[in-house]
């Protein structure tokens, strides 16, 4: 498969940047965190987007999407990276719809992807329970009851937590042995008794809470995937999560880049361009070659995922791993090649520092994603 | 889609057949590698009958023209056959400079009967030539070399010295940058000159390495006459062609990038797994953000390529690549030293294989400088990509 974009593709993208700089520019994500509201996004925003098709982007036709492929979607994120457009876009399309399509059995799929593919349907994971990712050591309980499950316990950093509609709930169902890690995936409706939203407010001013599940039954027929053997399935969501958010990351990280490397054919000091600094010109030239690097890996990952390859774990941790990397170094820089003016709160590079932190702490950060890649590798 | 079926087919087949078994064992000393030239030295038949047959259907140079001896074959078909040399394990059947650096600029500089003349030796391995452009006073201001070539009517005469010709004391003739006005501009006075190594007036003296090699040498040149036919392009007009060579030098450099050393499967064995992981987790680390970035690089490697097939050009690539294949390579040997341990201190005897990981490691470092420094990769990628002013 050629790692170039076809036209279609190509014209994605574009329809893609024109939208999100039109409708949803940088200015409009700092009017969202100046007058913060209950939602913490734009609705309108998102049905114009789900109207574009992007909410049933990977979704099969059949289920009222549009099925571009995960190439389609991740250069849709990586245009939302440049714009830090907020909407349920990562938390529902990326990994909820991800979890459904992969492992939702005919009736799940036929009654949620397409409330998602026209954007009336808010489903994140509630996954992490500690201050690092780490689902194969989920505590929060799912126990036998009559025709269905119980479930008690409390889920942390969950995406969108306060504005969801339904939850997909990863849960212990039996302690971890040699054939399986005992885990499950269940879906649970947010409006279900025992389940209360704590809203917390993150440094990227997006969505995210804690879930607190006490005595709350759900049906057999809430079962994600198979009992017990919730762990691949999940892998393979995971896996596309951190692709996804790798092109996030990647568009952050062209942005920052370009919006440095202008400060420097402006800002003059000792009457001449800073940008004339070779102790400058060195360091965005190193990060120029960073960023082709990651725009390789991100796109030789989407294109392995709609290739159907076995082996995108070992993908998808390389380019998560690398992004991080990155984008910490890029983001860094910024800042610094800008003087005092990366510093305030005016200038809107924080906002992309920000939101950096986050998505790189999402599904698991660099050292993570580094010892993930040697394990999968056998050392 | 069916053709190339066909092709990658038939390639297979003629592969299987024509590759002698001890060309696709892995390369283990400089003489495995097979150079050519007017006196060759062959390690070994096979080496010698695998040269041949890949020359005579011009496969060692797969995308030249059929006129002057090349395989004609087209960017997918050239791929195909790439894929089916690594898939076999074969080694290059050549290694040149003629192929790597020359070749392009006589492809798209030289008249026809320059490249009647000299291109078809260049695809048999019969001429090996070496590259002309560095002065003791003039390296990464190459621009300001002073080697001169007078006009002296049917010829001209050259006088001057070039330093760190690489396997300049092997070379029968040299593609030599030289400086023609001494009176116009730096970058344009300067031509460039093809001429026999055997000249009156030639004369090379070795330079040892750190590694204890001596692949290259400092060259002088003492009134040697070079017949005006030698002129490649127009005079004066040596500097763009210079420059176009060097991007192919770079991105020839660069590739090195790519070499496919299991670091983790070496460290295995040298350093051994404790509750499957390596034993030692700094070096765990260190291996894994190497592998990802050596893949990252040849997914760059291969977009670049696709891009420019599809008709997006990145642009200034050869700079990127010269300048990151060559930091993955210096990396690649540190770890390897670091796998090792105090094995890759042994210089001589065969217990160490004479010192072949220590005198890479050494050589490695060269990478960096060779075909223009990383400094000047980062200064072209500045200016050059990135439009940053010079002021
Ligand atoms: C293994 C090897 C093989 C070679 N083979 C050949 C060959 O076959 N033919 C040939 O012609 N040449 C060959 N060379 C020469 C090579 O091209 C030069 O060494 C190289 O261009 C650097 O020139 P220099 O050695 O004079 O270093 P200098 O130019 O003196 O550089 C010294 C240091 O200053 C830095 N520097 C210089 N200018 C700048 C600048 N503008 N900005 C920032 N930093 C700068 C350099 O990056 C370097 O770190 C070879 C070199 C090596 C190491």
């Amino acid at each position: 498969m050629s790692l170039s974009l076809n036209e279609e593709q190509m014209m994605l993208q574009d329809s893609a940047r024109g939208f999100l700089q039109t409708k949803a520019p940088v200015s409009a994500f700092r009017e969202l965190r100046d007058h913060p509201d209950k939602d913490g996004f734009n609705r309108q925003l998102w049905a114009d987007m789900a109207a574009q098709g992007w909410a049933g982007i990977t979704i099969p036709e059949q289920f009222g999407g549009v099925d571009f492929g995960y190439t389609g979607l991740g250069l849709i994120l990586e245009e939302m990276g440049r714009t830090l457009t907020v909407s349920p876009m990562v938390s529902t399309v990326l990994m909820g719809a991800t979890a459904l399509n992969l492992g939702g059995s005919p009736a799940q799929k036929t009654a949620l992807l397409p409330k998602i593919a026209t954007g009336e349907l808010i489903i994140p994971l509630a996954l992490e329970e500690t201050r690092h990712h780490n689902p194969e050591q989920t505590s929060l309980r799912a126990t036998p009851v009559d025709k269905g499950y119980c479930l008690n316990g409390r889920k942390v950093f969950v995406l969108d937590a306060h504005v969801a509609d339904t939850f997909i709930v990863l849960a212990r169902t039996s302690e971890k042995n040699a054939n399986c890690t005992g885990l499950s995936l269940f879906l649970v409706d947010s409006d279900t008794q025992g389940v209360t939203v704590e809203r917390a407010h993150m440094l990227d001013s997006r969505n995210a809470g804690a879930v607190v599940f006490n005595d709350v039954t759900v049906s057999s027929e809430s079962v994600v995937g198979e009992i017990d053997e919730g762990q691949e399935l999940l892998q393979s969501v995971l896996d596309v999560a951190q692709i996804g958010l790798s092109a996030e990351l990647l568009g952050i990280s062209q942005q920052v880049f370009e919006m440095t490397l202008s400060y420097l054919k402006e800002r003059k000091q000792f009457g001449v361009h800073i940008g004339s600094f070779q102790a400058l010109q060195h360091r965005m030239a190193q990060m120029f070659c960073q960023i082709e690097l990651c725009k390789s890996i991100v796109r030789r990952a989407l294109n392995d995922l709609d290739a159907g390859h076995d082996n995108v774990s070992i993908v998808a941790s390389a380019a998560k791993a690398k992004l991080c990397e990155t984008v910490r170094r890029l983001t860094n820089e910024a800042i610094q090649l800008h003087g005092g003016i990366g510093m305030t709160d005016e200038f809107d590079l924080g906002f992309y520092i920000k939101r950096a932190r986050v998505a790189q702490q999402t599904c698991g950060d660099y050292n993570y994603h580094l010892d993930r890649f040697a394990r999968l590798n056998g050392y | 889609m069916l053709e190339l079926d066909e092709f990658r087919r038939e390639t297979r087949h003629w592969l299987e057949q024509n590759c002698p078994a001890e060309m696709r064992l892995p390369i283990r000393e400089e003489d495995d590698d097979c150079w050519g030239g007017m006196y060759p030295t062959f390690k070994n038949e096979a080496q010698e009958l695998w040269l041949d047959r890949m020359s005579e259907r011009g496969w060692t140079t797969p995308a030249w023209p059929r006129s002057i001896g090349g395989g004609g074959l087209s960017k997918e078909q050239s791929e195909i056959l790439h894929q089916e040399l690594v898939r076999i394990k074969a080694r290059p059947a050549l290694l040149s400079f003629g192929i790597w650096m020359l070749g392009p600029v006589l492809l798209k500089y030289g008249s026809e009967a320059q490249k009647a003349r000299f291109l078809p030796d260049i695809v048999r391995g019969k001429v090996r030539w070496c590259q002309g452009y560095s002065e003791p006073g003039s390296g990464s201001d190459l621009a300001s070399l002073q080697t001169r070539a007078e006009d002296r009517g049917d010829h001209y005469l050259v006088n001057g010295s070039k330093i760190w010709t690489s396997y300049g004391d092997k070379a029968d003739w040299v593609f030599c940058l030289v400086r023609t006005d001494n009176a116009a501009p730096k970058h344009e006075g300067i031509s460039f000159l093809l001429f026999d190594m055997k000249s009156p007036g030639v004369t090379t003296k070795p330079i040892t390495l750190i590694s204890g090699k001596s692949p290259f040498s400092q060259l002088f040149f003492d009134d040697v006459r070079v017949p005006k036919e030698n002129l490649v392009g127009e005079i004066n007009r040596g500097w763009e062609i210079a420059k176009y060579l060097l991007t192919h030098e770079r991105e020839m450099i660069g590739d090195m990038g790519t070499q496919s050393v299991s670091l983790s499967e070496l460290a295995k064995e040298h350093i051994g797994l404790r509750n499957d992981m390596l034993v030692d987790p700094i070096l765990r680390t260190d291996i894994s953000r190497f592998t990802i970035d050596e893949m990252a690089f040849s997914d760059t490697l291969k977009r670049a390529a696709d891009e420019a097939k599809a008709g997006q050009e990145m642009g200034a690539v050869s700079s990127m690549f010269k300048y990151f294949g060559t930091e993955l390579n210096m990396s690649r040997f540190e770890l390897m030293l670091s796998v090792t341990g105090n094995y890759s201190l042994g210089w001589e005897g065969e217990e160490f294989d004479e010192g072949n990981l220590p005198r890479a490691w050494l050589r490695s470092k060269g990478n960096a400088i060779e075909g223009g420094t990383s400094e000047i990769q980062l200064n072209i990628i500045a200016k050059r990509v990135l439009g940053l002013p010079s002021e």
